[in-house]
């Protein structure tokens, strides 16, 4: 392992930046955000980073590494350096810049705030019962740390700008735990295919190689949500059977 | 003068955290607008790295648990230094609220029976701990933040306060700025609760974020508001250690109440070492490696391994082998699990696999751990009262690991996540109640332009310091002196140092500008670990014998009297007060139970 390695940090804010090279000295186990706090406490102490858990649990200290979206607490620098030593750490890139590498990720909370939350009714016995089995699948997306790697990397929202049109990755998802829990009694498909803009996705699947929780975003939960909506607005046997018997609110 | 904005909450909430959020809850079923204040994005708080689960004595396993248990089990795990009236309410209302958090849309592991699964943790009689996996923390703050954005109260995220307001004895709101952009923010409300966390961060080797800096803590004592059991921080057994990037971070409990066990650099089983069981819990924990074996099938007919005895026994025990020699590679203890098998240990602890593989580059399900004791949770705290969550000043009210009374001398794994339920959402009512017959008060400004100065100050400053030497110094300082083995030198040693890092700071200089700069974070947060710390050390000094998370080599027996005594540390002047408070005696029908259960 090298001695030392070059962090080819990007700084400035929503007027512009430039990178800039800092030179830190390597531990064994050192990842990307170590080394920026060795730049905050010896070099610059101006170097705007989020972070909390250093753990990857929180997913605060999301950035671009060498171009690719994760988190520095989980990026050794060993394996990040390049034949000169050199790490590449940039902001996200879909988010607007506030300084460094924070950017200004609050359209995901008012996101967050449209999705209404679980819904059981009255009816159904307390306290609530379950299998295993039934809940493993919803277990998977409530694993997400919230890092926002999948909406940086969604090309939806990163290339196409379409944040007025697709929620995005994390949002699917948090859809999926809830339309796929076993006690929820609201409809959630047409957010899903109206504001919610499901349709956009063309399961490129990016979001499920970045998600440091390794969930698997577009096969166990957009395809599965692609299909519930394409059937409920789409099948005329099922259309049928609704105008009889009615449906969920 | 500098500029500022002004926002009115009927009740403002400090810290986003579980306490925090329940609380916001219930301040908005009652009707009131309320603001949340978190230093970080909401979601982000250091709930998130709670793992093993939330005790609660649900009786879902089959074994005849009840809160009585319960109560008995945090009692004996505070060492009888918790407030009983506060382990009562706590353990009677713990299973009403994690209920409720299923009804929130919380997911929680399954019992065969499609009920929530329980799994033993350390103190703890029966299986008890309401889990999801090892990510219980997760999932309890991010269900608490899609129910508590569906009421829709004020969110200001990435701002930090550091002076609370007076109008004359009454709290009536907070100075602060916007992290974002530097800009200074008051708050004005009728009431103000604190659900502001621990303050881990003192120490170098730590399971806590950055945010654990005891901010709330210092600014309640900046204000007159007393503290208790400030002695009390606990070191968490299994902290990891190699590579050092990775030192500190935590390793759940339930690695070993899953089947993992610990061996020193012979490969034994040390915890089986009779020197190392207390008397209050001898008997109850199994004696041989056979039966530790047998009770993870058979729980009915076996006592539990002793590497789940309480945390300031196990982290004791640690110390202890590591000083004898019988440590590992690296200066710490084995944990190891790998004999449980590959698919049980992914299914049942997949965050820990993930985060030895990624982030230690090892495999848990082939190899040892190596661990050694981590800072982790302080016991001390605000001093609330039991019903209502209020604190000593009027109007402020304080919930979770910011307030003191519930855990004692040592907390039990578990009891957090519970903690932060119960009584956030007392404190959530309670400030609800308080600030509908209050009005806002007045505030003199004199407060808000004495609190920009000191925080401007560093800017202007002519002095060299660098705000982040000095938390390093200061985290060199707590972890030789005041960590798991204390003695007056080593105390006084580490008092001193904080004392002249207290001076030091006052010549903290910082460049750039007030947009998001860390350096100008951490040149005001430094003074609340300083004081906080200065307050630690003063109340371990204080305390001559060894009790709980408390570990005095030249005290290291427990004193009867000493056992009486919560000390309460007051701000007088510049001076600590310690003032020593009778423990609240247990109510008779508690005491006898005690006595009949025991």
């Amino acid at each position: 392992m090298r001695d030392k390695v070059t962090i080819r940090l990007f700084r400035g804010n929503a007027n512009g930046g430039t990178e800039t090279d800092y030179e830190v000295t390597t531990f064994p186990g050192m990842v990307v955000l170590d080394a920026i706090h060795q730049i905050q406490g010896t070099q610059d102490s101006t170097v705007a980073c989020r972070w909390n858990c250093k753990a990857a649990k929180c997913g605060s200290c999301s950035a671009e590494i060498n171009g690719r979206p994760r988190l520095m607490c989980k990026s050794h620098v060993e394996d990040f350096a390049d034949s000169n030593g050199v790490i590449r750490v940039h902001p996200l890139k879909t988010f607007p810049l506030i300084k460094d590498l924070v950017t200004d990720v609050s359209i995901n909370y008012k996101t967050a705030e449209k999705i209404p939350p679980l819904t059981v009714s009255e009816e159904i016995p307390r306290p609530f019962k379950m299998q295993q089995i039934d809940v493993e699948r919803i277990q998977e997306f409530r694993k997400c740390i919230e890092c926002f790697l999948c909406q940086d990397v969604c090309h939806v929202l990163r290339d196409h700008n379409r944040k007025d049109g697709y929620f995005g990755p994390r949002f699917m998802i948090k859809i999926a735990a809830l339309n796929m829990h076993p006690l929820d009694s609201e409809n959630r498909l047409r957010q899903l295919k109206e504001e919610g803009g499901i349709g956009y996705c063309n399961i490129t699947k990016c979001c499920e190689e970045v998600c440091p929780e390794h969930i698997h975003l577009t096969d166990n939960g957009i395809i599965p949500l692609k299909e519930r909506v394409a059937d409920y607005y789409y099948d005329p046997l099922k259309i049928l059977i609704r105008k009889i018997v009615g449906s969920k609110k | 003068m500098e500029q500022y904005t002004i926002y009115d909450q009927d009740v403002l909430v400090v810290g986003a955290g579980g306490s925090g959020l329940r609380a916001a809850i219930s301040i908005r079923q009652a009707g009131l607008s309320c603001g949340i204040v978190t230093k970080s994005l909401l979601g982000k708080a250091h709930t998130v790295m709670a793992e093993g689960g939330a005790a609660a004595a649900l009786g879902n396993m089959g074994e005849p648990d009840n809160w009585k248990v319960h109560f008995k089990d945090t009692m004996k795990g505070g060492r009888f230094l918790n407030n009983p009236r506060i382990v009562e309410i706590f353990a009677k209302e713990a299973p009403d609220r994690v209920r409720e958090l299923e009804e929130y849309g919380a997911v929680f592991d399954r019992t065969p029976e499609g009920l929530i699964s329980q799994r033993p943790f350390g103190g703890h009689t029966y299986r008890r701990l309401n889990h999801v996996g090892d990510r219980t923390g997760l999932e309890l703050i991010r269900t608490l933040q899609d129910k508590v954005v569906s009421y829709k109260p004020t969110v200001y995220m990435e701002h930090t306060l550091t002076r609370l307001l007076m109008d004359g004895d009454r709290a009536v709101g907070a100075f602060g700025y916007n992290r974002q952009t530097g800009e200074f923010v008051v708050f004005r409300a009728k009431a103000i609760v604190f659900a502001t966390g621990g303050w881990g961060r003192m120490y170098k080797f730590t399971s806590n974020s950055w945010e654990s800096t005891g901010d709330g803590a210092g600014m309640a004592y900046d204000a007159g508001a007393e503290l208790m059991d400030m002695e009390m921080v606990q070191f968490h057994p299994t902290g990891m250690l190699w590579p050092p990037g990775v030192r500190g971070i935590l390793v759940t409990e339930a690695v070993r109440g899953d089947g993992g066990i610990l061996k020193n650099n012979k490969g034994e089983r040390f915890m089986f070492n009779p020197e190392y069981m207390p008397e209050l819990y001898k008997g109850q924990y199994a004696e041989t490696e056979e039966e530790g074996y047998r009770w993870l099938t058979d729980k009915a007919n076996n006592r539990r391994p002793p590497e789940l005895l309480p945390r300031d026994v196990v982290s004791r025990a640690i110390y202890k082998e590591v000083l004898a020699g019988r440590g590992s590679e690296h200066g710490g203890i084995y944990l190891d699990v790998s004999q449980m098998g590959a698919d049980y240990i992914k299914r049942r602890l997949p965050s820990m696999w993930e985060q030895f593989y990624s982030l230690g580059g090892i495999d848990i399900t082939k190899q040892p751990m190596e661990i050694y004791p981590t800072i982790h949770y302080t016991m001390g705290g605000i001093w609330t009262e039991a019903e209502t969550c209020s604190t000593s000043i009027k109007g402020l009210f304080a919930a979770g690991e910011s307030a003191a009374g519930l855990h004692g001398a040592n907390r039990l794994g578990g009891n957090s996540l519970t903690d932060i339920l119960v009584f956030g959402k007392r404190a959530g009512d309670h400030a609800a109640e308080f600030a509908k017959n209050a009005d806002f008060g007045k505030i003199d400004s004199s407060q808000i332009e004495d609190e920009a100065n000191i925080l401007l100050a560093p800017f202007t400053n002519q002095g060299k310091e660098n705000p982040f030497k000095i938390t390093q110094e200061l985290q060199e300082a707590m972890q030789e002196g005041a960590m798991i083995a204390r003695t007056e030198e080593s105390l006084t040693k580490a008092l001193d140092k904080v004392i002249e890092l207290q001076e030091r700071a006052k010549s903290i200089h910082v460049e750039g500008d007030r947009a998001y700069n860390p350096g100008w974070h951490t040149a005001r947060d430094i003074r609340f670990m300083l004081k906080t710390s200065e307050i630690i050390c003063r109340c371990a000094l204080e305390r001559k014998e060894s009790r709980g998370a408390q570990w005095r080599l030249d005290y290291p027996d427990a004193s009867e009297e000493w056992g009486k005594i919560n000390i309460i540390a007051r701000r007088d002047g510049d001076a600590v007060k310690l003032i020593h408070r009778p423990v609240p005696a247990m109510a008779p029908e508690l005491a006898a139970m005690f006595e009949e259960i025991k």
